[in-house]
């Protein structure tokens, strides 16, 4: 069974989004998407300041048996990424909504449209099973 | 088992003297600046050594002439002696590839024949053989479509469609010649999804890419209708060769309305896989397509003396894709399909998608008959089927790796596992024609021994390979841990046989 | 029946397990209308010692001759030993070593060939091998484009004495990406550095250096090496390996060494063979190697801790990118590949740098031999193992009547490089010996009707 934080958002990518205090968006992949990867190996994140539309590829997560893009959730500009993962990519398989979070967004819009609440991401995850 | 780096063998000053010149010759005409200041880091050791040490590496491999090699979409058949020992002879190995057409009248003469026999084992009226792989030649496909719309103006057409259980060369091939990949499903029998398909045609549809027998290991039966749907919307379609095997000389990829094909010569004709490559990947079209093939072609015109055989190129092609290769693609592998075919002829060419298909089609019922689970057991398999131990993996643990691993120490050689994904726990098995029935039950005796033990003993079966030269490597350190090269051992900490 | 072992009793008890009655009937599920029942086109079998008696009398007719041609293939010595091994069985029908476990063998000599062609190059990382030069300089420049600091850069420049096929073949596979070979001016048989200011302003990924060039000639490496780095170009170097031996290696040139090599490997032990099976070779930068093209072997340890080998970084690849991956290439030339290994084994650095030494010092000897013969013109400036040579008249009708007395005079650059005008490159390697050269110069002058000076 995989972990669904309460008091974040998700796509049916499987990324989870959180709102900062400041108003930027952390985004990262779920726990069911990093227990389908296997360990990761690499981490391909986006320069910071590029900006993102919509479902854009921003980063690229890969075990030795798969690749994955991850995509832009919502739109905006990259404010920072994850340095940590350079060294350390498996701390998305370790910790994926905590120290193995991707990039940080600015949004272009403060709406948060389009995602899906925990209750939602969860049947999705069942309904696939 | 193991066998020292041939880099630590050596001792300095150690060499095989009668394979250079005796004496070293000057080079003081040369700008100093370009000289190299130390020599490149290459082993120093006795001819000998060499031999000992690479006639070791061999015996650590598995190969067809030593296993049965039941992999899946790979067609690992018998690769006769003859064809290396024709190819090598020295009136086609010394040749330098630019020597006069003069010179050079037997080795085109041969190439000529393989061309007219590759055009009737596929229907179509036009063959290149210059693509030195299936890559390649799905390069030179897929580029033979865009130039063909392009010729007529109709430029809008970006679009390749492409199966989800396609190799994953088809969408990476479609992706170098600038195009964009639309991805159709599979039916719940091993079709095409024909609505799907039906769907996503349009004016953007370049082509269509498929394999049939696809990689399921079913024919796909509406390929009629797939080619009226895909023409109907101005495309063309693309017929991946990599499961030819499965209906030589039984239907024609020009009769199922297939405008371009590539054939791996490795693979249906039997030349080596030389531990991965050099393969041959030869592209065939019919009338629409012709003009574009990929060049050299060899063409032949009537002399004095007879036939005549020569090049044609850039001046005589004007409207080909261009050239895929420094001189004419894999010559030696040509020949050796060359010879392969002559020793089987029309006839036996039939026999081999005949008994391909037969051993296939046993060793499924078989296994069904022993529990195993075919993933399409209500159809006819062609050269290959899948089974799945999605059941097995559920009440012991035990994977589809797990299996394959286990096999290895049985003496077999695994089927392709985890393709196509979209079986869970897949095997995808190909007995070739080349085994005979024992080899067969051999294998399956072996897949039922494993199965019964992973239900007594799964750690066991996880445990394998207990008998090669390794056992289970860690593919995550080797990822993470990078060490391509010898010399970069010593400052990396990666491995270290302390 | 070739090739299959099924007597007759076989065939009946497996058909009667699967059901059948024929084997025909296996073929059900295509439709009727799409079946054919032979293949006429295909001639009858023949058995073994017929084909072979057909091979020979066809390799019978092609003409051997004494060979001064190279142009991107080179006649070299090949130890025995070198195809002895390669084409042992467990070599030659060994399939790709996807399972690692039984493909030791495979994967360690490919590690020791990714070392011996990344120490060559200078460089720290090698690939598993390319299909051909030609193929490799184009999936050098594929790669060159994804890693360039400049992202949207879709240029290569390129010196106008490179291997004009090369040129071709990277054209037709890089032109459905967008991606651009641009010329550079060129002067006295090298590329003019003069020229380069009116680049400036221009974006380019990278400049891919010919080493030597298609004339045999030197290009200005380390000037165009920074010049490159200092516009935040990527620097391809295309080499020939048996060169390297002795020449500065692309690693160290100007001052941070080229970031890409890649070239031809056919020297390294591979017969001429009609133009292949070659392979191609491709290194690089540690930092570019997830931009690499192909497979790569990669040292690790098994379960109990022992060293062994795999394939890794396979992510970048078709089989699992699929539409990303970095190309579509699928395969290696593993065979040329152990070949390959062993003949650098055999001749080791001193080994290799004496028949690089000894091409040159017999390519000195034949430019001056034929240069002796009145009205042809030799080169000033140094070259390696090929140089270019001007006749008193077309060079096409010379070298056919030096080819009907069996002598391979070399490649007629006119049609190529008009501005060279009655150009012949010429090669002399290892192999060609005083005899050799003596036969060649008075040919030659046979052919040109003019006296040979003593």
């Amino acid at each position: 069974m995989s972990n669904v934080p309460k008091q974040l958002q998700y796509t049916e990518e499987h990324e989870w989004v959180r709102r900062e205090d400041d108003g930027t968006l952390v985004i990262g992949i779920t726990d069911h998407a990093q227990q389908q990867l296997g360990e990761l190996v690499y981490v391909e994140l986006p320069e910071v300041g590029r900006i993102l539309k919509t479902g854009d590829a921003m980063a690229v997560v890969e075990s030795t048996k798969a690749a994955s893009d991850v995509y832009a959730p919502l739109a905006g500009a990259v404010r920072a990424v994850n340095p940590a993962l350079t060294a350390e990519p498996e701390l998305v398989n370790t910790d994926p909504y905590g120290a193995g979070w991707l990039v940080r967004l600015q949004a272009a819009d403060s709406q948060l449209s389009g995602l899906l609440d925990a209750s939602a991401y969860t049947a999705l995850l069942n309904a696939a099973d | 088992m193991r066998e020292p780096l041939i880099f630590d063998q050596g001792r300095p000053g150690r060499r095989a003297p009668s394979q250079a010149p005796a004496v070293a010759a000057g080079t003081d005409d040369l700008p100093a600046a370009l000289l190299r200041r130390t020599p490149p880091p290459l082993p120093e050791v006795s001819e000998l050594q060499v031999v000992r040490h690479f006639t070791r590496l061999s015996q650590l491999n598995f190969s067809i002439d030593t296993h049965f090699y039941p992999l899946g979409s790979c067609t690992m058949k018998y690769n006769p002696r003859a064809a290396n020992k024709l190819a090598m002879l020295s009136g086609f190995l010394d040749r330098h590839p630019l020597e006069p057409e003069a010179h050079a009248q037997g080795f085109l003469e041969c190439l000529f024949d393989l061309q007219d026999m590759l055009k009737a084992a596929t229907g179509m009226s036009g063959v290149s053989l210059t693509p030195m792989a299936g890559a390649q030649g799905e390069f030179a496909g897929v580029a033979m479509i865009r130039a063909y719309h392009q010729a007529r103006g109709d430029t809008a057409r970006d679009q390749i469609i492409v199966p989800d259980a396609a190799h994953g060369t088809n969408p990476a091939t479609a992706t170098m010649c600038g195009c964009d990949v639309v991805e159709i499903p599979t039916g719940p029998d091993g079709d095409v999804d024909l609505a799907a398909l039906r769907q996503v045609v349009g004016p953007r549809t370049a082509g269509i890419m498929l394999t049939n027998p696809s990689t399921l290991g079913v024919f796909e039966r509406r390929i009629a209708e797939i080619a009226e749907v895909v023409h109907g919307a101005g495309g063309l379609l693309y017929y991946d060769g990599a499961n030819l095997n499965a209906i030589l000389g039984r239907t024609l990829p020009a009769a199922m309305g297939f405008d371009v094909v590539h054939i791996n010569l490795h693979k249906t004709f039997s030349t080596p896989h030389g531990g991965g490559g050099p393969g041959a990947g030869i592209v065939a079209v019919n009338d629409r397509l012709e003009p574009f093939l990929p060049i050299p072609i060899v063409g032949r015109r009537d002399g004095a003396a007879g036939h005549e055989y020569r090049w044609l190129a850039e001046a005589e092609r004007p409207r080909s894709i261009g050239r895929l290769s420094g001189f004419m693609g894999n010559a030696g592998i040509l020949l050796r399909a060359y010879v392969y075919m002559r020793l089987l002829g029309a006839e036996g060419m039939r026999r081999v998608s005949g008994y391909a298909t037969l051993n296939a089609n046993y060793l499924m019922k078989r296994l069904a008959a022993a529990g195993f689970t075919p993933a399409f057991p209500q159809r006819r398999a062609s050269h290959e089927f899948i089974i799945s131990l999605k059941d097995v993996t559920r009440d012991t643990g035990v994977s589809a790796m797990d299996f394959a691993k286990a096999l290895l120490d049985k003496g077999f050689h695994a089927p392709t596992t985890y393709f196509p994904m979209l079986v869970p726990e897949c095997l995808l098995i190909e007995p070739t024609e080349s085994e005979a029935r024992q080899e067969l039950d051999a294998f399956a005796q072996a897949l039922i021994e494993i199965r019964d033990l992973a239900f007594k003993d799964a750690a066991e079966v996880k445990s394998a390979p207990r008998t090669m030269p390794v056992r289970r490597l860690d593919d995550v350190r080797a990822a993470k841990q990078l060490d391509l090269t010898w010399q970069s051992r010593a400052d990396s900490p990666a491995v270290s046989p302390r | 029946m070739p090739f299959i072992p099924h007597t007759t009793e076989d065939t009946a008890a497996m058909l009667g397990s699967i059901g059948a009655r024929t084997i025909e009937d296996l073929f059900d599920e295509i439709p009727p209308a799409l079946r054919v029942d032979g293949l006429p086109g295909v001639p009858v079998a023949l058995s073994e010692a017929a084909v072979t008696r057909l091979m020979r009398e066809r390799a019978a007719r092609n003409r051997a001759t004494l060979c001064f041609l190279g142009a991107g293939a080179y006649e070299h010595h090949i130890p025995a030993a070198v195809w002895e091994i390669a084409t042992r069985g467990e070599f030659y029908s060994a399939y790709t070593p996807y399972q690692a476990e039984a493909s030791q063998g495979t994967l360690q000599l490919i590690y020791e060939y990714q070392s011996m062609l990344a120490g060559l190059t200078g460089l720290e990382v090698s690939n598993a091998s390319l299909y051909d030069g030609a193929t490799a300089f184009a999936e050098a420049c594929l790669m060159a484009v994804r890693g360039a600091r400049q992202a949207r850069a879709r240029r290569i420049a390129v010196p106008r004495y490179i291997n004009p096929v090369w040129l071709k073949v990277a054209r037709t596979l890089v032109e459905g990406q967008n991606i651009e070979l641009v010329e550079l001016a060129a002067t006295a048989g090298r590329t003019d550095l003069d020229a380069l200011a009116s680049l400036d302003g221009q974006d380019f990924a990278a400049v891919c250096i010919p080493y030597p060039n298609f004339l045999g000639g030197f290009e200005p490496v380390d000037e165009l090496t920074n010049w490159a780095h200092a516009r935040g170009m990527l620097v391809i170097a295309a080499c020939n390996p048996t060169a390297l031996a002795l020449l500065k290696p692309p690693g160290e040139w100007g001052e941070k060494g080229a970031d890409i090599a890649c070239g031809e490997g056919q020297p390294l032990g591979i017969p001429l063979s009609s133009g292949g099976a070659y392979f191609g070779f491709l290194t690089c930068r540690k930092a570019l190697v997830r931009q690499m093209p192909g497979r790569l072997v990669g040292g690790t340890l098994d379960v109990d801790g022992r060293p062994g080998f795999t394939l890794t970084l396979q992510a970048r690849e078709q089989h699992i990118r699929r539409s990303k991956a970095t190309s579509n290439i699928c395969t290696n030339q593993g065979l040329m590949v152990t070949a390959a290994t062993i003949y650098l084994s055999l001749l080791g650095s001193e080994g290799l740098r004496r028949v690089a030494a000894q091409c040159h010092a017999n390519t000195v000897d034949l430019v001056r031999a034929l240069a002796s013969v009145g009205g042809i013109t030799a080169p000033v400036s140094p070259f390696f193992h090929e140089a270019v040579l001007t006749l008193p008249r077309p060079v096409a009708p010379v070298l056919q009547q030096l080819a009907a007395a069996g002598i391979l005079g070399g490649y007629d650059l006119s049609a190529d490089f008009p501005e060279l005008g009655s150009a012949l490159l010429v090669c002399a390697t290892e192999l060609r010996t005083a005899e050799d050269i003596a036969a060649y110069r008075s040919a030659l002058a046979g052919v040109l009707g003019v006296a040979v000076a003593a």
